[in-house]
């Protein structure tokens, strides 16, 4: 069941990211990450991560997206233009990524022995009591300096993007 | 709940982020629009993110989800501002293609 459903959703995976790579048209390309974010978010659900799950849904599927189709529909880009510079890159590029990609695989198979050992070391109650509960108890006492200080990155991430794109002038016009 | 009685190994959910990580490289490298290229940073912070749950489910450490959790906030402020910059950039040079944005000078 586990295999078939891993199956499943690793081949919507990687055929969003392939699509992704595939169209020319920007909101093509956004539809595509809706795609591979939300088989993401059901490979979470099989690796017991609940929240993260719907975590990712409603954060990247839904408001990062948005914001991107919005952007996207905003500045009314059409079709990307291939130039020079593209072919270069994808000449050097490619190799390169088949490299990184060979390097990455090797040492991850190599790492296998290493993770197979590892197993059942650390939080145990993880498997006992339910996702959510465990991982709230670590975020609201441990860490929760930092979950504070996200909040006020955010917060200054609202502020930075309303300053930086409103329309020069539009103070002035406020005025009167 | 059978959720956790697994099957799958944990190499291809690792090899499953390696090869999306290295899709958002090449997207990164072959794109020519600069929202196409800012989705596959996005592409790249998912495929890290699949292999931090992966790891924490393997290891049964519940520090990893956390650590995604904060990388897709950290990830939902990156795409306000790195939107807010783009339309910016749009208002002045009139074009997406990021061979045409070649200098930081207005």
């Amino acid at each position: 069941m586990h295999l078939t459903l891993f199956f499943l959703f690793a081949g919507f995976c990687l055929a969003g990211a392939i699509n992704l790579l595939w169209q020319t048209h920007p909101i093509n390309s956004a539809l595509a990450l809706i795609v591979v974010m939300t088989s993401l978010a059901v490979l979470y659900l099989l690796l017991g991560a609940e929240f993260l799950a719907i975590a990712q849904i409603i954060v990247y599927a839904g408001a990062v997206m948005v914001l991107f189709t919005f952007v996207v529909m905003l500045l009314n880009a059409g079709r990307e233009e291939h130039t020079l510079g593209s072919r270069a890159a994808a000449r050097v590029g490619f190799p390169a990524v088949v490299v990184l990609l060979a390097i990455l695989a090797t040492i991850i198979l190599r790492a296998q022995g290493l993770v197979a050992a590892h197993l059942g070391v650390g939080l145990t109650n993880a498997k006992d009591s339910s996702n959510l509960v465990v991982l709230s108890q670590v975020l609201f006492h441990e860490l929760l300096l930092p979950f504070e200080l996200t909040s006020v990155l955010i917060l200054i991430a609202i502020l930075g993007a309303v300053a930086i794109a409103r329309r020069e002038g539009s103070e002035r016009t406020a005025e009167k | 709940m059978s959720l956790l009685a697994h099957d799958v190994p944990l190499t291809w959910y690792l090899l499953l982020s390696a090869v999306l990580f290295s899709l958002g490289v090449v997207g990164f490298l072959i794109k020519r629009n600069l929202i196409t290229v800012f989705m596959s940073i996005e592409l790249m912070l998912n495929a890290v993110n699949l292999s931090f749950v992966a790891f924490a489910y393997q290891w049964h450490e519940v520090k990893g989800q956390i650590f995604v959790f904060f990388v897709m906030m950290v990830a939902a402020a990156e795409a306000a501002v790195g939107l807010a910059i783009i339309i910016a950039v749009f208002r002045v040079r009139a074009t997406l293609a990021v061979d045409r944005i070649d200098l930081m000078k207005l």
